[in-house]
């Protein structure tokens, strides 16, 4: 089976991008699909987690954006880490993928990871997304979204407020838009109280169920 | 201050050497913890006085009263219990003629977001202890009665694996509980790696949630699809010799129009080829704002006597608790933790 597949790759960075959450790379060695999770470990046989990849198809470096669980047992040694350290990962897997229908993204914290390997790998077309975040330095992407998606790039930040941003969080902003578009497939991708609240929340908005696609991080 | 209970015979050994106790106070302490019934240190009574004392210093029993208890009108209980992290967790009892059902938690709420449960709608709040895991078990009042142990309410057991597999151990083990391992059943919605671990380190029953043959079907319905797919489950299942004993079976909730029709039944039968396993239908209890709908029991026994037909076992699922939302999917402490979260009574 795939995901009991190692390989060993060395970290070329380990960056501390926003308070408690962190970018690591390594050299990409595989091919993936933009939207798919890799197990990462930091011992072959400890414990591992899944993440969604955070760069593109055809990048040299494979990304991953993660958030430090201070009560974990990965997080807080992962973060330890730095260039030239090594971490084990499984094979890519999952069907969370880019899909030409239109389409909104809907994204909570570093579950904008997927949407951004589909950015970076040139599958984007005809797509709306929405990220929400606490703080306004959190918005990781900002300038590359922002220049390729103008409007169709919106900002949900429940902690501060800023020009262009919208003040709340993803689901009231949901809650109080004039209207949906009840064609769209919806993509969720997040913790799972953000996309069990905004799915439940779609579906009371008009949308049927089986036009929401949802990724959640466990 | 930690708790005693819920630990291994080997973590005892580790407890005792820490304390500089004799090498056999583990049993004993084992002894008095799974076997018989204490409400302190102070009465394990052939350990020594310093013993107790030095185990007093630092460790607690660990075994806790429940909080409250709701009856339904079918004798089917649910059980309030908190836990160490401050949040609850509801445990049902099902009496049924001989057979003494407990259908214990593993987490407060589950992260795995699944369309038709009512945990997954508070979120995940944590993982509870192999202590907490068993504490649901023997603390009951109808503790001295279970025949069977199903772990099947809040929480994705295979997302806390190792107290899971600690819990299970303590329950099978001679110098534990005792209980044959074809009493209990764990459950999962399909955590591959972790199955295939559980699958390897225990000899319980596995139980699946299944609820559509169809890839696109159950990926609206289970997000874990996207990541876990059922045909590589039933790859993986397929992979281990389960023997005579050990039993795998599906869980099977029925929505009406959804998952009900003939064309389910063809595409379950041929999924599940060279698969001995049985599966349990399981009528959907609605929850709150749901946009699915519970199948006819017309359509459920038909759906049940087609697929028996196809040579695969399959019976309903009794519906029990349902007054006191003790019944499958419905088990939720969301209202609790809301109004612990917002100091609002």
């Amino acid at each position: 089976m795939h995901q009991h597949i190692l390989s060993e790759q060395t970290l070329t960075f380990s960056e501390e991008i926003a308070e408690g959450v962190y970018l690591l790379g390594f050299s990409r060695d595989f091919s993936f699909r933009a939207g798919q999770v890799i197990g990462i470990g930091i011992e072959k046989d400890g414990p591992r987690r899944l993440y969604s990849i955070c760069s593109g198809e055809t990048e040299e470096e494979v990304r991953i954006l993660y958030n430090v669980i201070d009560e974990g047992y990965l997080t807080p040694r992962l973060s330890d880490l730095g260039q030239g350290d090594t971490i084990w990962i499984t094979e890519p897997r999952g069907e969370f993928l880019y899909d030409p229908a239109r389409a909104i993204y809907i994204a909570s914290g570093t579950g904008i990871a997927p949407f951004y390997s589909m950015f970076r790998s040139g599958q984007f077309g005809n797509k709306v997304l929405i990220h929400g975040e606490r703080y306004l330095e959190r918005f990781y992407f900002y300038n590359e979204f922002s220049d390729a998606l103008g409007d169709d790039y919106l900002r949900c930040c429940s902690g501060e407020e800023a020009r262009d941003v919208y003040h709340g969080r993803v689901t009231d902003y949901l809650r109080n838009a004039a209207t949906l578009p009840e064609d769209f497939k919806y993509y969720l991708c997040g913790r799972a109280e953000m996309v069990v609240e905004t799915r439940d929340l779609l579906i009371e908005r008009g949308i049927p169920f089986n036009q929401i696609i949802s990724e959640i991080y466990f | 201050m930690e708790p005693l209970f819920g630990k291994t015979l080997e973590e005892l050994q580790q407890v005792a050497g820490a304390l500089e106790l004799p090498g056999f106070s583990a049993r004993q302490m084992a002894d008095w913890l799974y076997k018989k019934k204490i409400g302190s240190i102070d009465e394990m009574s052939n350990l020594s006085k310093d013993a107790r004392a030095a185990l007093n210093a630092k460790y607690t029993l660990g075994m806790a009263p429940y909080r409250n208890v709701q009856t339904s009108t079918d004798g089917t209980k649910k059980y309030l219990f908190n836990t160490t992290v401050g949040k609850f967790v509801e445990t049902a009892y099902i009496p049924d003629k001989d057979r003494h059902t407990v259908c214990v938690s593993t987490q407060v709420g589950c992260k795995m977001g699944c369309l038709f449960c009512m945990t997954g709608k508070q979120g995940f709040q944590g993982n509870l202890t192999a202590g907490e895991i068993l504490n649901q078990l023997r603390s009951i009042d109808e503790w001295e009665q279970v025949t069977n142990i199903v772990y099947m309410g809040m929480g994705e057991p295979l997302d806390n694996l190792e107290a899971v597999l600690k819990s299970l151990e303590i329950l099978t083990s001679a110098w534990g509980f005792a209980m044959s391992p074809r009493r209990i059943t764990v459950s999962t919605i399909g955590i591959i790696p972790a199955m295939k671990e559980f699958l390897e380190k225990s000899e319980a029953h596995l139980a699946v949630s299944l609820h559509s043959p169809f890839e696109s079907e159950r990926k609206m319905l289970m997000p874990i699809q996207q990541v876990y797919p059922l045909e590589e489950v039933l790859q993986e299942i397929r992979s281990w010799d389960f023997g005579r004993q050990r039993r795998v079976s599906f869980e099977y909730i029925m929505f009406r129009d959804l998952n009900d029709t003939p064309k389910h039944v063809k595409e379950l039968a041929r999924i599940l080829k060279g698969i001995r396993c049985r599966i349990n239908l399981i009528r959907f209890h609605p929850i709150p704002d749901t946009p699915l709908d519970t199948s006819t029991n017309e359509r459920i026994n038909a759906f049940r006597e087609a697929l028996n037909d196809q040579g695969i076992v399959t019976t309903v699922r009794a519906s029990r608790g349902e007054d006191i939302y003790a019944a499958c999917g419905l088990l939720s402490t969301k209202e609790l933790v809301k109004k612990q979260e917002t100091g609002k009574p």
